[in-house]
């Protein structure tokens, strides 16, 4: 049933530090990689040498950010699936395929009763579904449930993909149902959020915000720029022959 | 939102079908023998022809008649239900007043009320959706039941209740437009809400350099620009113009079908704003809505 568990025993999910990612994409191809190999329909691509447009489970996004006073900065975004504990994607889904998993709250869908009827895209507020448009089933993170918990695998590759390959370590796994475990405390520590909090989707996963930058100000505005006497600019009333020359280019 | 014709076709032409299902089974007329068979035959061809448009929308056909177990959970699910009892019970209806010249009052209430309960479990799959706020507002369904009465009424030639009800939809339509427009800054997402980041934040870099599913199908932008000028064609053609027609040249034929055709392109019109006028919240992780910042 395409109803919500009333609770699930783990809450399994990832911990983004958007203060560490590097926006290296290396997490979008590990994910691409692993997933279009393994379960379910492999993740098509459309076009390749003309207008490509391809199914990913997972997307790196960089914004801007100016705050009040001082520069811009940029902070790279990666988005997948955020397994819900209230998913809207899951109760519009009509025939089942969408469900939520009691023992671990992974979010899943079962391509063998999928219709592709796209609702379950458009319920969800995060971009984290996409039709795969040569299967025609809905494709999305799976956590790497077969990953995860595959016993053929080595112990430390039994993490999903993408953060298996995170250069940066900007990515971690864990059972954040667990107040005690090690994403639990990261994001305790480091005042973890949630995405779009007042769509009321209660994401699973959870968002580390940029540290604060340090004290030293921005390149020619302050005195703790040790190059900043070498920039002034050296004669404010030019004299002698660049002051006539200034003089006589100013009256043409 | 993307407007496939599909879906467009499927909920204005079959929800005029269920409103002519729903005067049949009121007894609005109550027809027997050829002039029943003509009067369902068109009620069946709008209802089930809007049904098979929205089948060519799946991408997976094969599972479709697996929609019919998620009715606790799902409108879409409800949908196929409600359609499907509608469909059985009016046929039994239908079949009875064609060949039998037989009309069995209750049957058709019943069939009068499945008609009806579909165009609402319709128009439920996309009032729900929170992540689309001009959506999820109550003029949603109310626009969509109006419209399928008028059509209904239209169709049925109950050109009093037809008169009322498209000024009735009218107005509902205004509703709709007025508060939709609205609606975006209401729902309060941003994309500040939607990255968590401090200051004023905007798109740096797309994912990707192409397009992608999520941006053919949730960020469509193209006619927003043209929608002032579609808003008063939508209601010109579905409103003013057969209202005008029935009023100057009386209940006949030749007009009666003038403002059904109308109408009908009216309906069609509103449907496609309906969904190229749809802002999904996803947009905001693409850099759309900036204009729609709440406050």
């Amino acid at each position: 049933m395409t109803a919500l568990p009333s609770h699930t025993d783990k809450k399994l999910g990832l911990v983004i530090d958007l203060d560490t990612c590097v926006g290296c994409h290396a997490c979008v191809t590990a994910c691409k990689g692993w997933n279009t190999q393994n379960y379910g329909a492999p993740l098509s691509d459309q076009d390749p040498y003309g207008k490509p447009s391809g199914t990913f489970l997972n997307r790196i996004h960089s914004f801007q950010s100016q705050p009040e006073t001082g520069l811009a900065r940029t902070t790279h975004f990666p988005k997948s699936c955020l397994h819900c504990d209230d998913a809207p994607c899951v109760t519009v889904c009509p025939t089942g395929a969408s469900y939520k998993r009691v023992e671990d709250g992974i979010v899943l869908v079962n391509e063998d009763a999928c219709m592709g009827c796209g609702l379950c895209a458009w319920a969800c507020p995060y971009g984290a579904r996409e039709m795969d448009q040569a299967a025609g089933v809905m494709k999305k993170c799976t956590l790497c449930v077969d990953r995860i918990y595959n016993e053929n695998l080595p112990e430390e590759d039994r993490e999903p993909a993408c953060v298996r390959t995170c250069p940066a370590g900007a990515r971690h796994f864990g059972d954040l149902g667990d107040p005690t475990s090690a994403v639990s405390l990261l994001v305790a520590d480091r005042g973890g959020v949630d995405l779009m909090p007042e769509q009321g989707t209660r994401p699973v996963n959870q968002y580390l915000p940029p540290r604060p930058r340090d004290t030293i100000a921005d390149v020619m505005t302050g005195d703790e720029d040790i190059l900043a006497p070498f920039l002034a600019p050296v004669a404010e009333d030019p004299k002698g022959f660049l002051g006539w020359l200034d003089r006589a280019l100013e009256k043409l | 939102m993307h407007p496939a014709p599909s879906v467009i076709i499927f909920s204005s032409l079959s929800g005029a079908g269920f409103g002519l299902l729903f005067f049949l089974g009121f007894g609005f007329p109550t027809v027997t023998g050829w002039v029943a068979f003509v009067f369902y035959l068109i009620a069946y061809a709008l209802a089930v022809g809007g049904l098979m448009s929205a089948l060519f929308h799946l991408g997976n056909k094969k599972n479709a008649v697996k929609s019919y177990s998620q009715w606790r959970t799902s409108w879409l699910s409800r949908e196929a239900w409600c359609a499907v009892a509608a469909l059985l019970v009016m046929g039994l209806h239908a079949a009875l007043q064609v060949f039998f010249g037989t009309t069995v009052a209750p049957l058709g209430w019943i069939g009068a009320i499945l008609s009806l309960a579909t165009v609402f479990t319709t128009s439920m799959i996309y009032a729900q959706l929170k992540t689309i706020p001009r959506w999820n507002q109550p003029a949603t369904p109310a626009f969509f039941l109006a419209a399928s009465l008028a059509g209904g009424a239209l169709l049925s030639g109950n050109v009093d209740a037809a008169l009322i009800l498209m000024v009735v939809l009218g107005a509902i339509t205004a509703w709709h437009w007025i508060k939709g427009d609205r609606r975006f800054a209401e729902a309060g997402s941003t994309i500040e809400t939607a990255t968590r980041l401090q200051g004023r934040v905007s798109l740096w870099e797309k994912p990707h350099t192409g397009e992608n599913y999520l941006t053919h199908e949730m960020v469509y932008q193209i006619g927003r620009k043209h929608a002032a000028k579609l808003r008063v064609i939508a209601l010109a053609l579905m409103v003013v113009i057969p209202v005008a027609v029935l009023l100057i040249f009386g209940p006949h034929h030749m007009p009666a079908i003038v403002a059904v055709l109308s109408h009908l392109a009216g309906v069609l019109v509103q449907r496609w704003l309906f969904f190229a006028e749809a802002e999904h919240v996803v947009g905001l992780y693409y850099g759309a809505h900036g204009a729609k910042r709440a406050g």
